[in-house]
């Protein structure tokens, strides 16, 4: 799974106020594969996934993503240079994401999240839900409102489309029967789901996952960790995800960023980051209150 | 210079009205996080029965003290729109406590119209003037062509309001109301866990609202010795206006804020037109919001991902 | 005595005693406005008057209503609470499926039924007054309801946009002799600029403060148009307004007037019956685009927007221009009910223009329930209507005697009534939202789950 890589975050530094919530982070991820960001309470590492999914303007850094042929990379200065913030040509298209608004990211760098507590509309209906993650092509089809008012029947064939995809994704985890009802209704794992789901609708290259497993049992891990696995080898989509089920991010990540205190700690795979003596530090020698106090100054 | 000097004596004494009222806001928006649309009218409530007071004492009781006419009026006042401050937040918002997030503005408003229109009808729709209480005033400088002057009015209205403000900021700050205060308006289901009983707390909000509401009604008949019922919508915008300006949940932010007010007010009015001083004020109220939606005062607001 | 009767002995001593506690509070309450009267004598100046028995009059009323609702309306309401399956109201399906036709089908015969049964000169009030009134505000509501119902934006200034229509009318049409069916979609297009002019700085704020900046921005235009008497003529407003004509047809008693032209008896009804359709035409026009739009993708996204902001921009939806599309939509259908509006009275002043109206509009929406057209079109005859009606009571002078205006206390009532409605019904009469799309069958949505959007 050594394929190139397709997100490079670089010297990634967040401060509010006098607080430094990320310190200088780089890593990269690689193309199809799963990567981990884990660390303690506070670490770092919501921002950093705010910063990723332009939520966050970073206060430092540079965050790259590229689509297509790895040789796109090579522009990736002469783009920084040129005060741009997507660059496009027939192998390939680079953009740097911390130039980008949050709603961009996803649009154009087809970057999709998820969120710690989860963000469904709880007022509309599950399917409702994965019809709002295909607004944009929608949007398209309705021919920006206007045509869709006036009738225009191309957008009822795209519209039965966008149904018939929700509709997959609701077979897949199991929700056909619930299509119809208030997504606020679902049980908490299937919301979990739902989200995931949700993300996906938007045709992402990268999901970003916010503890996807906080609050599921034993076995609804087990079933996100295959619906993980399902969505990479179906769909080819790189995954980065922030989790403390270890169970989860041992079993199914390919490559482990480990943080604490804003500052990159570790980086490999999960067989180096589990011997290595800074992480087990990390997770063993810091004091309760001490990570509360943390977590107050960032504000999550 | 002598026009400018003469204007920031007016925009004080203007501001310090705006920014008694606007503190009703800013405390009534920090505990429940409601914009009290009522309170311009509840001020104009407070103006009607100052006016009825201060016609009680001046040709029911003939006392011709000016000192202890105010007084009076002052504590007439207070104690009348209190209680009927409180009974509005009992009738019309209590009820809608933790409910639809709407339905306190709609209720709110519904209020105000209520409260404007039964001063209509009970007092009737046309101005109410009164013969001036004090009169005089210091020269600062004199020349022919202008004079500055400093009137014992404005003098009351600034030592009043400073008072007034002293004791609230007291009130505040250091008593264990204050204390409640405070508490309910971080987590009001925690505080009520710790034993504070929230409904009291925002009973209380509201009945000092109203006083200090009647403090700014009681110098406003002071001032300018005539009131309507319609007198309460453009002063409660522009209170608003100043509590917004000097940060939203900041009591001196209110003051400074109502004291900015004020003073665009009376120097727009001065140096520009007349006519269009509340778009001048309303115009303060959209560029704050939309440049430093925290205002000088409050704190910036961190939207949580 | 039994057990059960000293336990009703006690609730009802409980109940006076609340009841005489009530009558103290509210003695209080009245005592400085209600039992004391400003009254300005010969010598203008300033006197006081006594009025005790109206205070008592006030006193004895609530006590007397703090009684019943004690000893009687709550343990009823109790009981009822108790009873029923907390099932919150929803409408069925079958029942807006009938209605619908029903009620326009009723729209579309009532002035007929108004002629036969009070003929031309009676149906005029009726079919003005009423049908033409409520119409007016059923189209505003429903517009409005595309921005606070649906977007979750609270507007407080959406009368800007109405008076921005009725002006677009009024001038251009004495001007420069437009038509009224080629200002019409001026006048909307020019109130949608307006909204998205207006809307674009502000709309990134949130909550109340929304509230109340589009507030300040209703004030503004409204002293702008009473400031600017070059052009609006300032309170005297723009009169002698042309009135719009049946397709090229004036209504008037000339040899090609409406009348003549059909072989009528001239009657100023015929002129009213046309307005009737005309601004039926239009509501349903809104009400269907309305419709329309909330299946669109655009309209699912207002919707989400509502729900959750931080969401919709994870997935990639650009938020402020949906927020300007709600905007300017809601502010283009304003600009379409003012120059009608404007048509209709040929009259047009500032003062029909004041916060008022924007506060009557909003609470038409929340009481409507928000997002819910039915609610807001049974809302819109309700508040409307209810306010009409108070406005001929005359029957309540022979009750009141001849110094009793009923039309003074319109306002006073419709402020209470406010309240109320808000204490009984804080999500609207139609608490329950409709599915934009389904898949297998259509299930309404109970507005326990709906948001109301931060905006």
């Amino acid at each position: 799974m050594a394929g190139e890589a397709m997100l490079r975050v670089e010297h990634l530094t967040m401060r509010f106020g006098g607080l430094v919530a990320v310190n200088d982070v780089s890593f990269e991820v690689h193309r199809g594969t799963i990567a981990a960001l884990i660390g303690p309470n506070g670490a770092g590492k919501t921002t950093v996934f705010n910063c990723i999914t332009g939520f966050y303007k970073p206060s430092e850094g540079r965050i790259a993503l590229q689509h297509g042929d790895s040789s796109a990379w090579q522009s990736l200065d002469q783009l920084t240079d040129s005060g741009k913030r997507e660059r496009r040509d027939a192998n390939g298209a680079l953009f740097l994401l911390e130039r980008m608004p949050d709603y961009l990211v996803a649009q154009r760098a087809r970057v999709a999240r998820t969120f710690q507590n989860i963000r469904l509309f709880s007022g509309m209906t599950v399917l409702e839900n994965l019809m709002v993650a295909q607004h944009n092509p929608l949007m398209l089809a309705s021919g920006y409102t206007v045509l869709g008012v006036l009738g225009f029947p191309g957008y009822a064939v795209r519209e039965y489309e966008a149904v018939e995809k929700a509709r997959g994704w609701l077979e897949r985890l199991e929700l056909v029967d619930r299509a119809d009802d208030p997504a606020g209704d679902l049980p908490y794992g299937a919301q979990r789901r739902l989200e995931i789901a949700r993300a996906m609708c938007t045709d992402p290259v990268l999901l970003c996952l916010d503890e996807p497993a906080a609050g599921l049992n034993a076995h609804e891990s087990a079933e996100l960790n295959e619906l993980l696995l399902a969505i990479r080898k179906d769909f080819g989509t790189t995954i980065l995800l922030i989790e403390h089920d270890m169970s989860v991010v041992m079993e199914i990540s390919d490559h482990i960023v480990v943080l604490d205190y804003g500052v990159k700690i570790s980086d490999g795979t999960p067989e180096f980051v589990r011997n290595d003596p800074k992480v087990i530090g990390a997770y063993l020698g810091v004091e309760d209150d001490e990570v509360a106090e943390v977590e107050a100054e960032v504000g999550l | 210079m002598d026009v400018f000097v003469q204007q920031l004596i007016n925009g004080i004494t203007l501001g310090s009205i705006y920014g008694l009222i606007a503190i009703g806001y800013t405390m009534v928006f920090g505990i429940i996080g409601m914009v009290n649309f009522a309170h311009g009218d509840v001020f104009m409530v407070s103006a009607f029965i100052a006016l009825i007071a201060f016609l009680i004492v001046t040709t029911w009781l003939g006392i011709t003290s000016v000192a202890l006419a105010i007084f009076i009026m002052l504590i007439v006042s207070m104690a009348f729109t209190s209680l009927i401050n409180w009974a509005i937040e009992r009738v019309a918002y209590r009820p809608l406590r933790g409910s639809f997030r709407l339905a306190p503005l709609i209720s709110a408003i519904g209020m105000s119209i209520f409260l404007s229109n039964f001063v209509q009808v009970t007092q009737g729709p046309r101005n109410k003037a009164i013969p001036p209480i004090i009169r005089g005033e210091f020269i600062l400088s004199g020349h022919d062509a202008y004079t500055v002057t400093l009137s014992y009015k404005q003098i009351i209205i600034w030592g009043v309001t400073a008072v007034l403000l002293a004791a609230f900021w007291y009130l505040v700050a250091k008593t264990s109301l204050g204390r409640a205060q405070r508490a309910c308006e971080q987590d009001q289901k925690m505080a009520a866990l710790v034993g504070i009983d929230v409904d009291r707390t925002i009973a209380m909000t509201f009945v000092i609202a109203a006083a200090l509401a009647a403090v700014a009604g009681t110098m406003y008949v002071m001032y300018y010795g005539v009131v309507s019922f319609s007198d309460g919508f453009v002063p409660g915008v522009k209170a608003f206006t100043a509590a917004v300006l000097g940060g939203i949940g900041s009591l001196p932010g209110a003051v400074v804020g109502g004291i900015l007010i004020g003073l665009i007010e009376t120097l727009w009015s001065a140096y520009f037109t007349i006519d269009y001083k509340d778009v001048a004020a309303f115009s303060v109220l959209a560029i704050t919001l939309i440049f430093l939606p925290q205002g000088l005062f409050g704190r910036p607001d961190v939207e949580k991902v | 005595m039994t057990a059960s009767a000293r336990r009703e002995r006690s609730e009802v001593v409980h109940a006076l005693r609340d009841a005489g506690i009530t009558a103290l509070i509210s003695f209080g309450l009245f005592l400085p406005l209600v039992g004391l009267l400003t009254i300005t004598n010969m010598n203008n100046e300033l006197r006081l008057t006594t009025r005790l028995p109206l205070l008592v009059i006030f006193v004895a009323l609530i006590a007397g209503v703090r009684l019943l609702v004690t000893l009687v309306i709550r343990p009823w309401a109790e009981r009822r609470r108790a009873l029923s399956t907390r099932k919150p109201f929803s409408i069925p399906r079958s029942f807006s499926r009938w209605f619908v036709p029903f009620a326009i089908g009723f729209l579309v015969v009532y002035p007929f039924i108004s002629l036969a049964a009070v003929g031309y000169s009676g149906s005029l009030k009726w079919i003005d007054n009423f049908g033409i009134q409520i119409l007016i505000y059923v189209m505003l509501g429903w517009g409005l309801n595309i921005v606070v119902g649906l977007a979750g934006l609270l507007d407080l200034g959406y009368v800007a946009f109405y008076a921005v229509g009725a002006y677009s009318y009024g001038l251009l049409a004495s001007h420069f002799g437009l038509s009224f069916w080629i200002l019409l979609p001026l006048a909307g297009i020019l109130s949608s600029f307006w909204g998205i002019l207006l809307g674009f700085p502000v709309l990134r704020l949130r909550g109340d403060y929304l509230a109340i900046v589009t507030l300040a921005f209703g004030e503004i235009i409204r002293i702008v148009l009473v400031n600017w008497v070059d052009l609006t003529n300032g309170y005297a407003g723009i009169a002698a307004i042309p009135r719009p004509t049946f397709f090229g047809i004036p209504f008037n008693t000339d040899d090609n007037g409406f009348a003549a032209t059909f072989h009528l008896t001239f009657s100023p009804t015929h002129r009213t019956i046309f307005l009737y359709y005309l601004i039926l035409g239009l509501a349903l026009l809104t009400g269907y685009v309305t419709t329309r739009l909330r299946r669109l993708p655009v309209g699912r996204a207002w919707e989400a927007l509502r729900e959750d902001e931080i969401a919709c921009r994870s997935l990639g939806i650009n938020t402020t221009n949906t927020k300007l599309t709600a905007f300017a939509m809601g502010a283009m259908f304003a600009g379409f009910a003012g120059s009608f509006f404007a048509a209709r009275q040929g009259f047009i002043s500032p003062e029909s223009f004041t916060f008022i109206e924007s506060a009557t509009i909003l609470s038409i929406v929340v009481l409507g329930g928000m997002g819910s057209q039915i609610g807001v079109a049974i809302a819109a005859v309700a508040m409307i209507g209810g306010t009409e009606i108070m406005r001929d009571m005359d029957f309540l002078k022979a009750i009141f005697g001849d110094t009793f205006d009923p039309t003074q206390y319109r306002m006073l009532i419709f402020g209470f009534a406010m309240v109320l409605i808000m204490i009984w019904k804080p999500r609207g009469l139609i608490a329950s939202r409709e599915p934009s799309v389904f898949l297998k069958e259509r299930k309404t949505i109970s507005s326990e789950l709906v948001k109301e959007g931060h905006g």
